[in-house]
């Protein structure tokens, strides 16, 4: 059975992405938040703010496409709820076929679908005077971060898309994911903020990503946050993903 | 006449509760090979949970049941192998077309030239014209059909069929029986579940009937007829049947819609 693990994850991978090619305003609404946001705040609120650095939209960039991302995986709790509903979950594990390629399929087009909005983003961002002189390194570095945070989340996704009972519910718990940036970070430093909400800003994984990810970005030395930022990252990973498994034992005996 | 060979599916003292609710309490039946088995029962009475025992879905309390003579706790790989479930809702993908739904499936069997089963169903089930259309504009019926086709990909031994026609019209109902009735002819040992005690009559060689979790009988029709007191003669108006009446109507077998 599990020689077929790769094979069957194609197979199932290259199904959900024939979904997202048909219905495209996936791709669309998960880019016009962080977009939304991303005008607000450079165009609104971003003349107030005090960054220290001369350009609010190379500052605010990591925190938006952390935004997207939150905002993205959660197609993904939908998309697995409505095979559970629809039945097809079920015929796909009464098939001789490597039973966990049904997720994999899911994960694997969340993380295509989220590269796709995130390079929306990222354009919308170089209209908006959004400069970075960073090598390829450093673009590697941040697109290994952002696709590490991105299967963290969506193994999240899974739990959720497990474990709901309505179509709302496999979505309402992203929100909390996308207001994490804003107590972080991504927005304005963390030094004006009071004590308990500055401790929380400073120690959530956000700031760490946000922070590791703006200095790639700016060419500068990233320190210690980029350890930080991977810890995070691989720490909800497993957690994830082992939370998804069980959440999935418990649906299939 | 099968009784020389071993059944096709066993079903040994089969128990399972969710919570407090004991769904089956000791279910015992054998289906021999190439027949039709139908599981009757009303709602709630643990139809869809012996199908989804058989098919490896869920586990059992306690008992066992075999699959073309695999244990489905212990070799659930090779029970997989073995057969096809047609679950009580159509498990087809709404955003697919009815032709990518079949090769989906014709590929996670693992066969080869998937494209060719798919074109070879869609003939058989009279659904060329909508291949190349969205599941999710297909009929009840037409649904039903793509959904029964896909289970016949890989040509399984053993088919589960939950509540098949529950929500059908009158004639897709009858098209689908005439599918069952071609599987059997064809070597397919079908277990059928079903509500409807006329669907049961007119398909099945057998006949359980589960009740709060145990098989009160489980004989031929012929044989159950006989569990009531032998038939009075009576003088009654035949009147046609509303179903006959609905058929002559719109036309039994007319185009598929």
């Amino acid at each position: 059975m599990t020689s077929h693990f790769i094979g069957d994850t194609a197979v199932l991978t290259g199904r959900s992405l024939r979904h997202i090619s048909r219905s495209p305003d996936t791709i669309i609404t998960t880019a016009v938040m962080p977009i939304a946001f991303m005008l607000l705040f450079v165009y609104v609120f971003g003349g107030a703010i005090e960054t220290g650095t001369d350009s609010y939209v190379n500052y605010l960039l990591p925190g938006i496409l952390l935004i997207t991302i939150a905002s993205g995986i959660a197609y993904t709790a939908y998309r697995l709820f409505l095979d559970l509903q629809g039945g097809i979950f079920e015929r796909f594990q009464s098939m001789p076929i490597a039973r966990s390629s049904v997720l994999w399929g899911h994960v694997l087009t969340s993380l295509a679908a989220n590269v796709i909005s995130l390079v929306v983003v990222v354009l919308v961002a170089l209209l908006m005077g959004f400069r970075s002189g960073a090598g390829v390194v450093a673009w590697l570095a941040i697109a290994g971060i952002l696709m590490l945070f991105t299967l963290a989340l969506t193994w999240i996704a899974v739990i959720a898309g497990l474990s709901a009972k309505t179509v709302d519910g496999a979505s309402a718990f992203s929100y909390p994911l996308i207001f994490l940036p804003f107590i972080s970070s991504a927005f304005v430093p963390t030094e004006t903020m009071p004590g308990p909400v500055r401790w929380f800003a400073e120690n959530q994984p956000v700031t760490a990503i946000v922070n590791t990810i703006r200095d790639l970005l700016a060419q500068q030395s990233i320190g210690s946050d980029i350890w930080v930022a991977l810890a995070w990252c691989v720490a909800i990973l497993v957690g994830a993903y082992v939370s998804a498994m069980v959440a999935y034992r418990r649906k299939i005996l | 006449m099968t009784a020389a060979r071993e059944p096709a599916i066993t079903v040994q003292g089969l128990q399972r509760s969710f919570g407090d609710v004991h769904v089956l309490r000791g279910v015992d039946f054998d289906v021999a090979p190439g027949s039709i088995f139908a599981l009757l029962g009303s709602n709630g009475a643990g139809k869809t949970t012996v199908v989804k025992i058989l098919s490896t879905l869920l586990k059992a309390d306690a008992g066992t049941a075999a699959v073309n003579g695999f244990d489905t706790a212990t070799q659930a790989g090779d029970v997989r192998e073995s057969i096809s479930l047609t679950g009580q809702f159509a498990a087809v993908d709404e955003v697919l077309t009815g032709r990518e739904n079949l090769v989906l499936v014709a590929k996670l069997r693992h066969l080869d030239d998937p494209g060719a089963i798919a074109d070879d169903l869609l003939a058989r089930f009279a659904l060329t014209d909508a291949g190349s259309r969205a599941a999710s504009t297909y009929s009840g019926g037409m649904r039903r059909r793509l959904d029964i086709a896909m289970s016949l990909i890989g040509d399984p031994p053993v088919i589960f069929l939950d509540e098949p026609t529950t929500g059908l019209d009158p004639e897709a109902r009858i098209e689908v029986w005439r599918t069952i009735k071609r599987l059997a002819d064809g070597g397919t040992t079908v277990l059928l579940t079903t509500q409807y005690l006329d669907e049961a009559e007119h398909l099945a060689d057998r006949i359980a009937i589960l009740h709060h979790g145990r098989i009160l009988v489980n004989d031929t029709l012929a044989a159950l007829k006989k569990l009531l007191p032998s038939a009075t003669v009576e003088y009654v108006e035949k009147q046609p049947s509303l179903e006959e009446v609905f058929l002559a109507l719109v036309g039994e077998g007319a185009e598929h819609t």
